[in-house]
């Protein structure tokens, strides 16, 4: 082998044992690495429930009330299969909207009211005009029923 | 054709000097072109309004701050593997623009955040992994720079380049292999779901941005040869005529 093809291999050698190690990292650190738990892995209390953590799924249509004298909101957490009832005092970002993704931080309480300190509004991967979107709307087109950015059901 | 012409410092400064002037040229008539579909006539996001119009300046960044760190890497490689010298001036010359991409990605990124997410930065994935780019980039740089022989330093730089690829699939990956608050791909081989304006324009401030990065690394990557071969009799015959 010539020095170069032998220095060629160590490289690609390096870089493959480099990447084993780091993808096992990852996968051992996976449960700390995931931004949000969906409502069915804390339904399967998969979720660290003795510690703050985030939720992560839809607001149930039609669950949003607002107290009418204060900041205080509820409403429910869904990824389809269970429900999680959220409560909040604060002010919620712009895209915060009945049907569409949403990631609050918080925490469990025993009556299985997840009280948020923080709510952040998840965006999905969809770009197109509000013509657009209405037009999906009306023929049912699942795009305008968002399942999530993908990410609903994945334990 | 010998394709190792090229491959020496001293035709290189002279070929660098005369492409850099036509992908200015280009990258200039793509971005004013890009920022002219983007800002006045795609039209507005169903969901973000108006704020949306950032990923035409966010999302070419975040590409080429992933491109050209796999080019870096690449120029690493051959210089690890074929002991070249104009690889190493390469990489240097691309690190830079590479770290600057990458620190706009995340600025930009930041300010779209707080509107429309609610906070300006969240430690999930693809965020996090984005901003460890951005220290392989200063890590790259300082280690290049660290040695008294340059070409001990091109090498160094060269190792780490190569083995922080690993850090790219991650990135890219990031929003499927977990649960993140950063949305999923709107593009990928598959096709796209964005609306085809606002594609068009995406893709043009893409094409924009590769131009700037060519053209700006072969103007650096001019500065480091005349730096590195100052001993060299063309040189001194360059830099006086």
């Amino acid at each position: 082998m010539k020095p170069r093809t032998r220095r060629a291999v160590a490289i690609a050698a390096g870089v493959a044992i480099v990447g084993v190690a780091v993808g096992l990292v990852l996968k051992a650190f996976q449960s700390n690495l995931v931004f949000f738990f969906t409502p069915t892995q804390v339904a399967g209390k998969q979720a660290p429930l003795d510690r703050n953590f985030r939720i992560g799924g839809l607001v149930e249509e039609g669950s949003v009330k607002r107290q009418a004298d204060a900041l205080r909101v509820n409403f429910k957490v869904t990824d389809g299969a269970q429900t999680i009832p959220v409560t909040y005092i604060g002010i919620l970002p712009d895209l915060f909207k009945e049907g569409k993704g949403v990631v609050a931080e918080g925490k469990l309480g025993a009556d299985g009211l997840f009280t948020a300190s923080q709510v952040l509004a998840k965006h999905d991967e969809n770009y197109m005009p509000p013509e657009a979107a209405e037009a999906l709307k009306q023929a049912g087109h699942p795009m305008a029923k968002e399942k999530f950015a993908g990410q609903g059901g994945k334990p | 054709m010998n394709w190792f012409y090229y491959a020496s410092p001293a035709t290189f400064y002279g070929l660098a000097g005369r492409l850099a002037p036509y992908f200015f040229l280009l990258a200039a008539v793509l971005t004013g072109w890009g920022l002219y579909l983007g800002m006045l006539v795609a039209p507005t996001d169903a969901q973000q309004g108006e704020v949306y119009r950032v990923i035409y300046i966010h999302v070419p960044a975040a590409w080429m701050s992933m491109f050209l760190y796999f080019i870096m890497a690449c120029y690493g490689a051959l210089t690890l593997i074929f002991n070249t010298r104009l690889s190493g001036m390469m990489a240097r010359a691309i690190a830079p623009t590479g770290a600057m991409f990458t620190f706009i990605a995340l600025w930009t990124g930041a300010f779209w955040g707080k509107p429309t997410w609610g906070a300006y930065w969240v430690w999930d994935a693809r965020l996090t992994s984005e901003l460890v780019l951005l220290f392989l980039y200063f890590g790259f740089i300082a280690l290049a720079n660290a040695f008294e022989d340059p070409r001990r330093g091109d090498r160094a730089a060269a190792l780490l380049a190569v083995i922080g690829v690993v850090n790219l699939p991650i990135i890219y990956f990031s929003v499927k292999w977990w649960n993140t608050l950063h949305q999923g791909a709107s593009v990928s081989f598959k096709g796209t779901s964005m609306h085809v304006t606002m594609f068009t324009a995406m893709l043009v401030m893409s094409a924009a941005a590769w131009m700037y990065a060519i053209a700006v690394t072969l103007v650096r990557v001019r500065s480091i040869i005349l730096e590195r071969e100052r001993r060299a009799q063309w040189v001194r015959e360059a830099v006086k005529a």
